[in-house]
């Protein structure tokens, strides 16, 4: 029991389940998910569906993360990949078609990739802090993305287009197999193969790495690139559903949504250990805390004052310094217990305690 | 950097801290930087545009930006120890929300202005504590208290509030004259003490060097006998507190109270400390280049409003741009002496 309570997926698993519960007390059938013209529906396949760009991204960043990174850039990217891949579809003169639209998404990510290299660039090879080589891009980024659109927002029409994000095939909303399929691509290539060692082995001491034969700038450099792709991905889709590009909102906060997931999925900061199951279910805390809030009819605006306050519940339930403190309360209890148990034993001198108390 | 100062040190490496040495002033390298790019570009404005060059475009830089220059110091004392303070936008907003409200239910002036600024305080405070006892990283604590505090913006309303208050009307048009015709409002006269304050108290003060030590190594100032715990959330009450003052000064300047208002300035304060020369690793930096960087995205913004045809999303490339070329900088000239 203790070990369950102690697994550092504990308290996401338990936040997810009591904001599901909340869910059911209110709307009793929020489980129910029906089949229509081939579609399904359902509550809980709007979450997956919402929540799939935020994974997305937030599956980039945890690789980010784990090297003891992070990337900023990704909402700017979100919104430069949209911006183009719309523009390149308005421009054309058969936006219906699957052509079109393959180039365009493909123009979109390559240039994702190569908005990856640049951030990959600046950290690995500049040396440069991550959250300010990322907050270059950042804050110039918009900036792109605008330049992209010409400052309009760019409404397209192509029925290949809007598959990405708002379409279904296979009878599941297209977005949540995208994601579902990098997720899984992900998970294989970094746990079956050695390369989730190496990130972590990059996040713990990028220099003993390197001499240990890690090609920690190689490793660092294919995590922006690969979070870059991810929310050029993410982009596509935001775009795709609501079949605009909109260079200032595109994608806005996504980055600290994502962080917040990833956090929240157990993934420290301070790098060198990942999960990516913890991500999968840190995303779909939030994503389900926003949908929570609509169906108790709370004004969807204040959703901010709640995930401010479950981040912080669920941070400092996990933080280290919390759980020393609860565990140190527990032995202070169980040896003063003996202490009065065992009486003629030799007591527990009052000295190790403060001494205990004082080294965590 | 005291552990390694036992480790042999090479001799290359000795003669080229004794060089480093000679340059007179190394240590304000990036600071002069900014201060000879503010003037390059208010020179080269001078010469593109007809009446850019007169005295009252630099005082517009600190009407402006009074708000700003505020915000900036605050976020110095956080960047120095090595931390990052994310909330401060959203401070800013919930400030102008608090003060609009409270002053649209009759509350006097300044009591308003006082309860905001006690707000501010207690979030930075809040947030400091959870940041030093909970061994939460900065980064998130204080995106938390992004998320709350813009949250509780909407709370209060979710929409705008105008101000019609005497007082806050007087602060916002009163102009005062400094000689040749020029003027400054009101709000520069605050935000030049709160830099001059911010100035006296970080680089003379024991607080202040201790701000130094924790960012060169929070261990160490430990073991000097410092006192971490204390001034570690100290950096965060003035943020929250420069933060709240920044938010009256951005009411002064707007006349409302809007939750959406604000969004992203806690980038632009932290692109200033940077273009600034602090560096955010913590440890080194300086209250008057906070200054100077804010004065550099001021008068970026002044050039393109002067150009007129280019649009204003060129603000946040150059911005981005400037961001690149002075980390950059910073790597070259002052990375950290090894």
């Amino acid at each position: 029991m203790r070990n369950i309570v102690r697994h550092r997926l504990f308290w996401p698993v338990v936040t997810l389940a009591a904001l599901l519960a909340l869910n059911v007390i209110v709307e009793h059938d929020f489980f129910a998910i029906r089949l229509q013209d081939g579609h399904l529906f359902g509550s809980v396949i709007d979450i997956l569906r919402n929540g799939a760009p935020t994974l997305l991204v937030a599956l980039g960043m945890t690789l980010v993360i784990a090297t003891r990174g992070i990337d900023l850039s990704v909402g700017a990217i979100v919104a430069i990949c949209g911006a183009l891949a719309c523009s390149m579809i308005a421009a054309s003169p058969t936006p219906g078609s699957v052509g079109t639209v393959l180039i365009a998404v493909g123009a979109a990510l390559v240039l994702a990739i190569v908005l990856g290299l640049w951030n990959g660039l600046l950290v690995s090879v500049l040396g440069i802090q991550p959250i300010i080589a990322t907050l270059i891009l950042m804050t110039a980024g918009r900036g792109l993305a605008m330049l992209i659109t010409e400052g309009q927002i760019i409404t397209v029409s192509s029925a290949p287009y809007k598959v990405i994000g708002g379409g279904y095939w296979l009878t599941m909303p297209a977005s949540i197999l995208i994601a579902g399929v990098m997720f899984a691509l992900t998970a294989l290539l970094t746990r079956k193969t050695a390369l989730g060692i190496l990130i972590e082995s990059v996040g713990i001491n990028p220099e003993a790495s390197r001499l240990a034969g890690v090609r920690s700038r190689s490793i660092l450099w294919t995590v922006y690139i690969f979070s870059a792709f991810c929310a050029g991905v993410a982009g596509l889709m935001i775009s795709s559903n609501v079949t605009a590009a909109d260079a200032n909102n595109a994608g806005l906060w996504i980055e600290l949504d994502a962080i917040l997931a990833v956090v929240l999925g157990g993934t420290s900061l301070a790098g060198g250990r990942y999960s990516l199951i913890g991500t999968l279910i840190g995303a779909f805390v939030i994503q389900t805390l926003t949908t929570t809030v609509y169906t108790v009819g709370i004004a969807p605006e204040i959703t901010l004052v709640f995930k401010a306050l479950v981040v912080i519940a669920v941070c400092l339930l996990q933080s280290p310094a919390m759980q020393a403190r609860v565990r140190n309360a527990r032995r202070r209890r169980a040896l003063q217990k003996q202490g009065t148990d065992a009486a003629g034993a030799p007591a527990v001198s009052p000295a190790s305690l403060t001494n205990e108390g004082a080294a965590s | 950097m005291s552990s390694q100062a036992a480790s042999p040190v090479s001799r290359a490496d000795e003669r080229f801290r004794a060089l480093r040495r000679l340059i007179p002033g190394s240590r304000y390298v990036s600071v002069l930087v900014t201060l000879g790019l503010l003037i390059a570009m208010f020179i080269a404005g001078s010469a593109r545009y007809r009446g850019f060059a007169s005295g009252q475009v630099v005082l517009n830089l600190f009407v402006d930006n009074a708000f700003l220059i505020v915000l900036a110091v605050g976020t110095t004392f956080v960047i120095v120890t090595g931390g990052i303070d994310l909330s401060i936008g959203s401070v800013v907003a919930l400030s102008t929300m608090i003060a609009a409200s409270l002053l649209r239910a009759g509350w006097p002036p300044l009591v308003v202005i006082a309860i905001v600024l006690l707000a501010g305080s207690t979030l930075g405070l809040l947030v400091g504590l959870v940041i030093h006892y909970f061994d939460i990283q900065p980064f998130i604590a204080t995106l938390a208290a992004m998320f709350f505090a813009r949250g509780l913006c909407y709370v209060i309303s979710l929409d705008a509030i105008s101000i019609s208050d005497p007082f806050f009307v007087a602060m916002a048009q009163t102009r005062i004259p400094v000689g040749g015709g020029m003027q400054i409002t009101p709000s520069v006269i605050i935000a030049v003490l709160a830099v001059i304050v911010a100035f006296v108290v970080l680089h003379y003060t024991r607080m202040g060097r201790t701000v130094y030590a924790i960012g060169n190594g929070g261990q160490s100032a430990m073991l000097m006998g410092l006192p971490v715990t204390r001034t570690k959330i100290l950096v965060y009450v003035i943020s929250g507190f420069c933060a709240a003052l920044g938010g009256v000064l951005f009411t002064f300047y707007t006349l409302s109270g809007y939750s959406l208002t604000a969004v992203g300035m806690e980038l632009d304060a932290i692109a200033a400390v940077v273009i600034g020369g602090t560096i955010l690793t913590g440890g080194s930096g300086y209250v008057l280049g906070s200054v100077l960087g804010v004065l550099v995205l001021g008068l970026i913004q002044t050039i393109i409003s002067f150009e007129g045809t280019l649009s204003s999303w060129w603000t946040k490339i150059v911005i981005g741009a400037l961001l690149l070329i002075f980390v950059v900088l910073q790597r070259l000239f002052i990375a950290r002496r090894r």
